[in-house]
Formats: C-alpha cells, sequence, structure tokens
C-alpha cells in the first residue's frame, strides 16, 4: 500500500500538482489568517520564481535584476492603494516637501485598472528595453548579469533620492481600501490570497505549455548554443528579450499581488540582496523544472520567516551556506534529489516484480540476470 | 573656472578610488574569469585589518610613532585578504571554473557569510578609523584645495597600477600567468602548473581587494557593507574596460569616475546614477565588449 | 578577410556549382575554415563581393538570414544540442518559418512527420530517437548534426571536417551520406583525409595562404606541379 502510494506521488505527477493545488485553495479553511497572510505572500514569490526560472533555468540568461520588476508592480499597485487611502488628499510625503497637487506620474495611479496594466507593462517595458539594447549586441551574458544588478542599484538610489515622488527610504504603505472594500479585512484577504493562488496555477500552466512545446527546444538551445541557433537560423536575442520580458511581466504581477497582502512596499524589500535571493529560490528548487522554483520560493521563505526572526545572525550565515550547498552539491536542485529517488523507486519496482513468486514461474531465471 | 578645476579633481579622485577597487577585479574577473561576488568583502576585510592595525598600535605603541600604522597596515592588509583570496579559490572556486554563473553564486554567499563574520566580531554599527595625520589638510592650489587623503589614494592607485603591470607583463611569472589564461592546455604542456597559477593570480587579485580596503579607511567610517557600495561600480569599470586588459580598466575607471562626478554635479546623486547607467548601456551599443577587446575563431 | 592585420584570404575567387561535392584542400593555414566562416556569415570579409545564385549579397546579412537563403554549415566539433533528444534536435533545425511567433504556435503536421522520419532513416539514428543527443557516440553526433543541417534543406551545404575522429567503416558511411546529400544540392566540404577526398569529391580546390592554388578533378590536381610544391614542400621538376 505504501509502496503503491510512493509510485502514485512519484510517477502521477500532474495528479499530485491537481492536489496541491486543491490543497492550496482550500487552506483558508484551515489556516489562520496570519498564516494565510504568509502563505499568500509565499505564493507571490513563488510566481517570480517561476518566471525568473524561464529566463534562468531554460534561455541560461542570469538576471540579478528581478527584485526591481517585482518592485515596479509592487509599486504601482501601492501608488494607486496610497491615492485611494488619501482619498483626494495629496500622500504625507509629498505635502512635507512643500507640492501642491499631485505630480503628473501619479495621475494615472488614480485609476485601479490602469494601474494594474501599469504594473505589468511597466517592468515589461524596462525589461524589454534593457533586454533588447544588450542581447542585440551579443554582450556577454555574464555582463548582461552584471548589468542587471547594476540596474538594481540605480532603481533603489532613485527610489530612496527621489523621496517627494516615491515616499523613499520608507516606502508606500498605509494603505485602507481596494476597489472599495478594506483590505485589512479578513475576507478580502481571502479573496486575494485566492486570486494569487489561482494567478499561480495559471502562470505555471502557461509556462509549462511555452517550455513543452517547440518554444521550450529553441529557449534550450538559445541556452546551449546560442551560436548554434543562429547557423540553424534564429535569431536567439529575440527569444532572450522576449522570455526576459515575460518574466519581469510576472514578477510585476507578482508584486502587485505582494503589496495587496502584505501592505507595505520599500526600496530595501527590492534592493540587491531580495533579487539575488530570488535567484537561490530557482537554484535550490531546480533549475529547468518549472515546479522546482515553487519548492525553492516557498521552502527559502518559510524557513527564512521561522528562522530569521528568532535567530536573524544565524540565519544570514544559513543562507549564505545555502547558496554554497546548492552551487556545489545541488545543482540540480531539489527537484534533482527528487527525480534521482524516481528513477530509484522504478528500480525498485522491477527488483520487486522479479521477486515476485509468480513472475518467476514465467520467467525462470530472471533473477539470475 | 575654479569650479569646473575642482569637478575635474573630484572625477580623476573618484577614477582613482574605482581604479584601486577594480584593480583587484580586472585580475580574478578580467584574467580569470571569476565573478567574485565576495570581492567587497575582501575590501571589507582589508578596511577591518587597517581598524585593527590602528587599534594596536593605539594600544601597544609609543604615541609619536601612530602615524606609521597605517604604512604598516597596507601590506598586512594585502596579506590578509590575499591569504583568504587563496582560502576561497583552493575550497571553492577552483571546482567552478567552467561554470561562472555559479561561482557568482557561491561567491556571493560567502560574501554574505564574511559579512556577517565581521558585524560578529566588530558589531554592526561602522567604526571609524581616524587617518595619519601626514595626510590631514591638503595642497593648496590657488583657491583650491586638494585633500592630502585624496592625492595619496591617487598615488596609491597608480603605484599598484604600476606594480600590477611589471608583474604580469614584465616578468617571467607574469608571463606564465598569462599564458595559463590564454592556453590552459598549451601552457599545462609546457609544464606551467595551472593549479598553482590559479592560486597565486586570485591571491594577487584578492590583495589588492585588501588594499583598496585600507584606502577606502581614508574617505569615512568604515562597516561590514563597505565593500558593496563599491564592489557594482567596479564591476562596471571592468565591464566597460573590457576583459583582461589593465589598460581597459584604467580608462573603464576614470572614465566612469569622471561622468559620475559631472552628472552629480549637473544634477544629484540619484539621478546621476540613472545617467551613468544610460550612459553605460548606450557605450555597450558602441562597443559591446569594452574598451578593448580580442577576437577569437572560437564558437562558444 | 583579415584577422588583426593577418589576411586569412586573399583575393579569393571561388564559385561553387549545384548538385556537386566540391572539396576544399590545402595545408594549415590555407584559410580554409575562414573560407566557410565568410560564406555562412560567422565572420566578415573586409571587402570584395559575395553572392549566392546571383541575386544575394551575403555580405551585409546575418547569420540566420544567410541560412534562410539557403546555406547551411555544420561545424568541426559536432554541436548538437545534448539536453534534447535527436527528434527534437531534427525537430528545431528543421526549414520552417522561424520567427518568435510562429514558434510558439509551430506544430509538426503530416508532411513534418515524414520530412523527420524520413532524415532518421538516413542518418541511421531511428533506433536513437527518444534518446538525448548528449548519449550519442561520435559518428553518431556527425550525422545528427549533418542531419541537422540537411533539416534546413539547403542549397548550399558547408561541411567542415566531417569525418575527423571517424572510424572507417564510419567513414565510408559519411562518404555514402554526403552523396546522397549532394543529389540535390551543391555541398562544400573542408577535409584533410586524401583518400576520403579521392573517393568522394567532383571537384576539388586547394588553398594555400589564402589563395586559390589549383581547381579540377582530383587526378587533376594531384598532377599539378604547383599543389605538389605546396605539399611536399619542394619544386618538382
Amino acid at each position: 500500500m505504501q509502496k503503491a502510494i510512493y509510485r502514485t506521488v512519484f510517477q502521477n505527477r500532474k495528479l499530485v500538482l491537481c492536489i496541491l493545488f486543491l490543497a492550496l485553495l482550500l487552506a483558508p479553511l484551515f489556516l489562520s489568517d496570519f498564516r494565510l497572510n504568509l502563505l499568500g505572500k509565499f505564493l507571490t514569490f513563488a510566481i517570480v520564481a517561476i518566471g525568473l526560472d524561464l529566463l534562468w533555468g531554460y534561455t541560461g540568461v542570469l538576471s540579478l535584476g528581478h527584485g526591481i520588476f517585482f518592485g515596479l508592480g509592487a509599486y504601482c499597485m501601492a501608488m494607486y492603494l496610497t491615492l485611494e487611502a488619501r482619498g483626494g488628499r495629496l500622500p504625507d510625503f509629498m505635502a512635507w516637501s512643500g507640492m501642491q497637487e499631485l505630480p503628473l506620474i501619479w495621475i494615472p495611479f488614480q485609476y485601479p485598472i490602469v494601474a494594474i496594466i501599469l504594473g505589468i507593462l511597466i517592468p515589461a517595458a524596462v525589461a524589454f528595453l534593457l533586454g533588447y539594447l544588450t542581447f542585440r549586441n551579443r554582450i556577454n551574458g555574464v555582463y548582461f548579469t552584471i548589468l542587471s544588478q547594476a540596474m538594481v542599484l540605480v532603481v533603489t538610489t532613485l527610489l530612496i533620492g527621489q523621496q517627494n515622488l516615491t515616499g523613499g527610504t520608507s516606502g508606500l504603505t498605509n494603505f485602507k481600501t481596494f476597489f472599495g472594500f478594506s483590505v485589512n479585512s479578513s475576507s478580502t484577504q481571502t479573496v486575494i490570497y485566492l486570486v494569487t493562488v489561482v494567478m499561480l496555477a495559471l502562470v505555471f500552466i502557461g509556462c509549462r505549455k511555452m517550455v513543452k512545446g517547440r518554444l521550450g527546444k529553441v529557449l534550450i538551445g538559445v541556452r546551449d548554443g546560442e551560436n548554434r541557433m543562429r547557423f540553424l537560423g534564429y535569431n536567439p536575442s529575440i527569444y532572450k528579450t522576449f522570455v526576459y520580458t515575460i518574466s519581469a511581466a510576472l514578477a510585476g504581477l507578482a508584486g502587485m499581488l505582494f503589496v495587496l497582502q502584505v501592505g507595505i512596499i520599500s526600496p530595501t524589500m527590492i534592493g540587491i540582496i531580495p533579487s539575488i535571493e530570488m535567484v537561490l529560490w530557482v537554484a535550490l528548487g531546480g533549475r529547468a523544472t518549472l515546479i522546482g522554483p515553487v519548492i525553492g520560493a516557498l521552502f527559502v521563505n518559510a524557513a527564512s520567516t521561522g528562522f530569521s526572526e528568532s535567530y536573524p545572525d544565524i540565519w544570514t550565515y544559513f543562507l549564505g551556506a545555502l547558496f554554497v550547498i546548492v552551487v556545489i552539491f545541488l545543482p540540480k536542485g531539489l527537484m534533482g534529489v527528487i527525480n534521482k529517488f524516481q528513477e530509484r523507486s522504478k528500480q525498485i519496482n522491477v527488483t520487486n516484480v522479479n521477486k515476485d513468486p509468480n513472475s518467476v514461474k514465467v520467467g525462470k531465471n530472471i533473477s539470475g540476470i | 573656472m575654479n569650479e569646473i578645476l575642482l569637478t575635474l579633481f573630484n572625477g580623476i579622485s573618484l577614477g582613482s578610488i574605482l581604479l584601486l577597487v577594480a584593480l583587484g577585479l580586472a585580475i580574478t574577473f578580467g584574467l580569470m574569469n571569476v565573478i567574485n561576488m565576495a570581492h567587497g568583502e575582501l575590501i571589507m576585510i582589508g578596511a577591518y585589518v587597517t581598524y585593527v592595525v590602528q587599534n594596536i598600535f593605539v594600544n601597544y605603541v609609543p604615541e609619536q610613532y601612530f602615524d606609521i600604522y597605517f604604512i604598516v597596515a597596507i601590506p598586512v592588509a594585502l596579506v590578509v585578504a590575499a591569504g583568504v583570496g587563496m582560502l576561497l579559490e583552493s575550497s571553492l572556486i577552483r571546482f567552478l571554473y567552467h561554470r561562472p554563473l555559479d561561482s557568482l553564486l557561491a561567491t556571493w554567499g560567502v560574501g554574505l557569510m564574511l559579512q556577517q563574520l565581521a558585524r560578529t566580531i566588530f558589531g554592526a554599527p561602522n567604526v571609524g578609523v581616524s587617518s595619519p595625520s601626514f595626510l590631514d589638510g591638503g595642497l593648496t592650489i590657488g583657491s583650491l584645495l586638494l585633500p592630502y587623503s585624496r592625492l595619496f589614494i591617487l598615488g596609491l592607485a597608480v603605484v599598484c597600477l604600476a606594480g600590477i603591470y611589471i608583474y604580469f607583463y614584465r616578468t617571467a611569472n607574469g608571463r606564465r600567468v598569462r599564458a595559463v589564461m590564454q592556453n590552459r592546455q598549451m601552457a599545462e604542456c609546457l609544464g606551467v602548473s595551472t593549479r598553482k597559477v590559479d592560486v597565486i593570480t586570485f591571491a594577487i587579485g584578492s590583495g589588492f581587494a585588501g588594499v583598496a580596503g585600507c584606502a577606502l579607511t581614508l574617505l569615512g567610517s568604515i562597516g561590514p557593507t563597505v565593500g558593496t557600495a563599491y564592489i557594482i561600480d567596479a564591476f562596471m569599470v571592468v565591464v566597460v574596460g573590457g576583459v583582461g586588459a589593465l589598460f581597459g580598466a584604467v580608462a573603464g575607471a576614470f572614465g566612469i569616475g569622471f561622468f559620475n562626478t559631472v552628472f552629480e554635479y549637473a544634477t544629484n546623486a540619484s539621478i546621476g546614477k540613472v545617467l551613468i547607467f544610460l550612459l553605460i548601456i548606450a557605450f555597450l551599443q558602441w562597443r559591446p565588449s569594452g574598451f578593448v577587446s580580442s577576437r577569437t575563431r572560437s564558437l562558444d | 578577410m583579415e584577422f588583426s592585420g593577418f589576411k586569412a584570404i586573399n583575393q579569393l575567387d571561388f564559385q561553387v556549382r549545384p548538385n556537386t561535392v566540391h572539396f576544399v584542400i590545402g595545408p594549415n593555414g590555407a584559410g580554409k575554415t575562414t573560407l566557410l566562416d565568410v560564406v555562412c556569415g560567422k565572420s566578415q570579409a573586409s571587402e570584395g563581393e559575395l553572392t549566392f545564385r546571383e541575386t544575394y549579397n551575403l555580405k551585409k546579412m546575418t547569420e540566420n538570414q544567410i541560412v534562410h537563403r539557403g546555406i547551411s554549415r555544420k561545424f568541426q566539433a559536432p554541436s548538437i544540442f545534448e539536453q534534447l533528444t535527436v527528434y527534437e534536435n531534427l525537430e528545431i533545425a528543421m526549414k520552417q518559418k522561424k520567427s518568435l511567433f510562429s514558434i510558439m504556435k509551430a506544430k509538426n503536421n503530416q508532411v513534418d512527420e515524414q520530412k523527420l522520419a524520413e532524415m532518421l532513416e538516413l542518418i541511421g539514428l531511428n533506433e536513437e530517437k527518444d534518446n538525448h543527443a548528449g548519449s550519442l557516440a561520435h559518428g553518431q553526433k556527425q550525422w545528427l548534426e549533418i542531419g541537422m543541417v540537411i533539416m534546413q534543406d539547403p542549397d548550399l551545404v558547408l561541411l567542415d571536417e566531417p569525418i575527423a575522429g571517424m572510424s572507417k567503416t564510419e567513414r565510408t558511411r559519411t562518404g555514402e551520406l554526403i552523396k546522397q546529400i549532394a543529389k540535390d544540392r551543391a555541398v562544400l566540404i573542408v577535409e584533410h583525409d586524401m583518400e576520403f577526398v579521392k573517393e568522394f569529391a567532383d571537384v576539388v580546390s586547394v588553398m594555400h595562404e589564402g589563395q586559390l592554388l589549383a581547381e579540377g578533378s582530383m587526378e587533376e590536381v594531384q598532377q599539378n606541379p604547383r599543389v605538389r610544391e605546396v605539399y611536399l614542400g619542394r619544386k618538382v621538376d
């Protein structure tokens, strides 16, 4: 019986995923508001991780700047929430810096629909521009990675420096309503949580479809032999730019869902360290597996919440060590370990069949082979 | 007129700081193609070594000799940082030579741990290092005051640059290093111990990070994240300069230093950062592989 | 074509006719690979004309544009995608619209399926079709790459030392494969193995120091005194 469960778990992943999805949908029934909120937050990270994996795991482009795309989405939503909470008055930090009326760039964010659209479009546009300008010149992949990190520094400096526009270091917070519903009420939070779960599922399915089709093969080709792809008639820069843009848009989407659940966004939450931590989720879970990054994001964040509050020092050491351990000992991540087990379980099944008395009757010397 | 001269001087000064920080990187990243994200922490180690040496002088050495501490600290910082670098290379990086992005992540983890270690030992708040009295004040030219500490850093950068140039281009050891970096198998066949060359080269690159850290104590108080503040700019210097060329690093450092100062003077610190980033992107449209680049026949 | 001031190919006048197996031979550094590089767009010619089918000026095109005009190249070291299966390798190589949007909705129709099956048959990898290309033997990898080149249905095929590192029987099979391929198109091959050249060549060009030394059938070329001088290092009277 146990073995049978073991086999279904390992060999019927679709079923497992469906069960997990249902469990996430039903989570509001048996989790406290606080825990549900945490889980919802982690799931938004999982969305980022999937997008990042599409870029790194499948296309071979490492971005250390996804925190910024996440942040751009989050800020778009937060700007709308701030304006709605202030009900027509200027946010405090603007008033303090002597502004009389709403600055131009804030005006579109009065409308929630516009804010949501921009929350996806702005990160996508920034990624498209940076991606287009670097990939088209065949700039070395490592250079791109460094540039992506420099972008984090630039954007966070800008967010902090332009305090009268962005709220500076303290970021944006004190939200009240979203489409008129109180963001702090338990029922609104549950709905937002459910939206997050559905979004994660849609993103997962969409990306899966992408990588299972021919596009996925072409992306792997770009990852493993960019120049070879050119001689097969492909233009790798277009593919890279496309995936970069998509993954930035996903990060923006995640950022919006994040702000709705966490209620604050500030430059430190999207800076260099959070950005590179996102990469760790993917690496730990397993590159080029899609489900791996989800597991990685949930695992690291659950561990971080449990640990870092009581032992922040030890947590930092652990986080640092995790980077080293994953790279050296788990290059394929947790999914690599699971896959190994799966193969082994298949082998166990084979040997079991051989030991089965019935099979001995059929083929006498099987065990002797 | 004076303002222009001052901006120019500040640009050169910033350039020399960047150069000093980037010299180590030009070796480990430019020559060896290792992205060592812990380079910033090696700088931090150099800075804390200076702090420790200063404290030793305060406690055990007669006061009139206090100023010498800085002169002592420079070689000590170099040796300590080189030692840590050597350890890092032989325990971690050597397994990752063919996986540049992975070595980036692993060294980032090491950097994180080193930062935390510094926090545990020296505490989270910044500590001050009092600069030696001979570097107080400055040189007055007309109505311009050029701080001695800035001039000292400029000089130090030039000396380090010259040292690296002589080592890599004018000695047998340096020739061996360049041979290994250009054609590893061939060098091995010719009897060069590539392992030894890797370790030593990495240690030298790390050592210069220590020297840079030492110099940074002249500019302000130091803390566990003192290196991170400079490290991204330093990477940009190498990217702009082109991998594998000292001249490129010099051009990159002074280019970025100069434009950074000009932009910040013309706008403000945060907008200046945006402009310099855009400038670098624009520059890479023109020279995708930096100032100095070489052509190869390999299809990678 | 210059490499840092060094002229790898100098004033080369070179023509390839359809439906021929055309070999390029020559001592090391003669510029053979550079010739292929220039044709397929890997390197840029510093001066001169590079036309294909008398209409396309290849000099101004990128590698992928050149492929779509009907020129495909196989590199010296097998550069297949080891993480993909044999079938998938052929699939992404297949002649099709290779823009992002066509690839996103690409599905094989019956004609495609048939073409892929025929190719698997031709290169003898039918049994390996669902295995990762990384698990293939060296010779099989070379065939797979030749298969990938042919899947693009090019008019001109460039092969760079296709039989390097192959066993005797593998060489013969490769030779037959090349003959098959050349039925519908021109094949230009850089090769060092003279026996192989002798057996399968329709036309042989000899290059030396970036210039064309001789051209003709293998016998004609072998009789050419200048060729013998270059290869044997002395004047033959």
